[in-house]
């Protein structure tokens, strides 16, 4: 997405990494918090006839209580598979994980999960998805019931209970899912690009409902996505990978204040680290290595149709 | 470079990504794909220019070894009429007729509904009705026993790779062995009632539904399952509560499958030690030559079949309202 980066704005000089007062006193008190997770040294390479393919390479990170962290980068980054080691879905090939200090071995409730699909149980109504965790950890299904209608109103779907998940529009299902996603109380919630199913106006919708529910629970939030402007809208700290291996390219602490709006959007700072963004993930070199593969549109096409009837 | 094309769009494409019909159209060509063929069987009963290479009797006249009711082949049919006339003796009479393997529509309808209503003239006479019940509770003992364990060890397959390796290569290897041909081992091992048959079933049911099986388990949309290890699920309780719900839809029709071809070995199976069920029906009624009445019998086969499938078809609509694939 491009949101207004089209549109041409007064060049107010701004460094991405200025940070005004209440930003930087919002990181301080950030950074004071417990670390919800460390990720240290974390390589994951992926074996295959053809040979070795290197996903990741020396990842190290640490998010603290509370944190909204995102994570960008290029396509075949491997951002996917960092948010899936993190799930314990993928076993990484080096390094290690940790969750509340305790090393991370494979799934489990303390890290809740969003994909990228639908992943809501078709044969379940919307009350009993979002019950699905506790039962699975032992609550009893009456009570289990009970907190997942909580739940449901907290994301203000209470009336959709008895719905069966087919019955819903895609933003709603992403809501159910991160309902079912928290229920089991995990400390970090992972999202696997959340909302890249919708359309931008429920994406929109959902991004402000995805801040409001941060802002309620005591919960880290880590979440993947390829639109920049959806990284820096939601992030404290964004994360930006870069391909070929998956490296860190930078960590960089948004310095947009909160709460924040749609039109801080065109405000200076989110210009500058969305600029900051699209420099380390498109970078100039590449652009002229594109150039070299793919000859200008002009030259490619031959002209078919009669001159003077001219479209444009 | 070719002018443009302008004739395109007036070709017409019969073949195409396929569009459901319209319920009337459905309906009108599900009849006529019944009505064809009984028409052209009509055709070739009715219609005495049609086929008929046989000349039933009515009338012998002087030709000694013909009787009524016989069927002979037309050219012999002539030689008599022609023998007749130059021994100025009476020639025989007859009418064109089909051979005795392909009685009329009707006669079989009216075989068919007899067979069905009335009570036996003997005691001991071998009644449809009858038959067919034992032949169902011979499929239906088959194919419970053989998903009692094709079931729960396809679906374990599917969820587990070790155990999939471990087993389906010897079950791949059985499969391609007839089932029939164990019926003589069945025999020794089981006696000469219906073991050895609801035997038969079981072999021919059971190396099939547990590759079937497992295969349904491994398409099962893999998001499903990972969701459900973040949320907590763990082996058997991830098999009951994501996998098998999850691949519900799709096992019940694998199952309804499976249960038709189940009723291919039936007819096999029912061979085997002492006849019986609809098989021993039919073969009795061919050695009679009452064709019509063989007729009848494949045919409540195939009605009991098709009913049966209907059914389950419905009950599964209903039973997974959530399940979008055609049932």
């Amino acid at each position: 997405m491009t949101r207004g980066s089209t549109i041409p704005l007064p060049v107010e000089p701004c460094d991405y990494r200025t940070q005004c007062e209440p930003v930087r006193a919002r990181f301080a008190k950030l950074k004071s918090r417990d670390v919800a997770l460390s990720v240290e040294g974390l390589g994951k390479v992926f074996r295959s006839a053809g040979g070795e393919t290197t996903a990741l390479r020396g990842i190290d990170l640490v998010t603290h209580r509370r944190e909204f962290l995102c994570v960008v980068g290029p396509s075949g980054c491997g951002k996917s598979t960092f948010v899936r080691i993190l799930a314990g879905l993928e076993t990484a090939s080096s390094g290690v994980v940790r969750v509340g200090g305790v090393p991370v071995s494979g799934p489990g409730a303390d890290r809740g999960m969003v994909f990228q699909g639908y992943t809501l149980f078709p044969w379940l109504s919307v009350l009993r998805n979002v019950a699905f965790g506790l039962e699975e950890n032992g609550t009893p299904r009456r009570e289990a019931e009970r907190e997942a209608r909580q739940w449901l109103a907290l994301i203000g779907l209470e009336a959709f209970a008895d719905a069966y998940p087919h019955q819903l529009s895609g933003g709603m299902k992403q809501r159910v899912a991160i309902a079912r996603a928290l229920a089991t109380r995990p400390r970090i919630l992972l999202m696997d690009e959340p909302f890249s199913a919708l359309d931008t106006q429920s994406r929109a919708r959902m991004q402000a409902y995805l801040i409001e529910i941060w802002r309620k629970i005591d919960i880290t939030i880590v979440f993947i996505t390829h639109d920049l402007d959806e990284a820096v809208y939601l992030a404290d700290r964004i994360l930006v990978l870069k391909a070929h291996p998956g490296e860190v390219a930078e960590l960089i602490e948004v310095p947009v204040p909160r709460p924040r709006s749609p039109d801080q959007m065109l405000g200076p700072e989110f210009r500058a680290t969305r600029a900051r963004l699209d420099a380390l993930i498109h970078p100039a070199k590449d652009e002229a290595e594109a150039d070299a593969d793919e000859p200008a549109a002009t030259a490619l096409v031959t002209r078919m149709a009669p001159t003077g009837d001219e479209v444009e | 470079m070719a002018a443009p094309v302008r004739t395109g769009a007036r070709r017409r494409s019969w073949i195409g990504v396929a569009r459901p019909l319209s319920t009337r159209r459905r309906t009108v060509l599900a009849v006529l794909s019944f009505l064809l063929p009984v028409l052209a069987w009509a055709a070739v009963s009715y219609v005495p220019f049609l086929w008929h290479p046989l000349v039933e009797v009515t009338e012998p006249g002087d030709v000694a070894w013909m009787e009524p009711g016989m069927r002979v082949p037309k050219a012999a049919f002539a030689e008599e009429v022609a023998r007749a006339g130059a021994a100025n003796g009476a020639a025989p009479v007859g009418i064109p007729a089909n051979p005795v393997y392909l009685p009329t529509p009707h006669a079989v309808a009216a075989a068919l509904w007899t067979s069905l209503t009335a009570t036996p003239t003997q005691r001991d006479a071998i009644r449809l009705p009858l038959s067919l019940w034992h032949s169902i509770q011979i499929i239906v003992w088959g194919f419970l026993l053989s998903s009692v364990v094709g079931v729960p060890l396809g679906i374990l397959c599917g969820a587990q790779p070790t155990l999939a390796r471990l087993t389906e290569p010897v079950i791949e290897f059985v499969r391609y062995m007839p089932a029939p041909a164990f019926g003589a081992l069945m025999v020794a091992i089981l006696g000469i009632y219906d073991g050895p048959k609801i035997a038969i079933i079981v072999i021919g049911t059971f190396f099939q539904q547990v590759l079937v099986i497992a295969n349904t388990t491994r398409r099962i949309e893999p998001l499903l399952i990972e969701a459900a290890l973040t949320l907590g699920a763990r082996n058997l309780r991830l098999i009951r509560r994501v996998i098998v719900p999850a691949m519900l839809p799709q096992l019940y029709r694998d199952q309804r499958i499976l249960l038709g071809w189940a009723w291919t070995y039936l007819i096999v199976a029912e061979l085997i030690g002492t006849s019986s069920g609809i098989t021993f029906f039919i073969t009795q009624q061919a050695r009679y030559q009452h064709f019509d009445n063989v007729y009848a019998a494949i045919l409540v086969i195939g009605l009991v079949g098709s009913a049966t499938d209907l059914a389950l078809a419905w009950i599964g609509r209903r039973l997974f309202p959530y399940d979008r694939s055609e049932a």
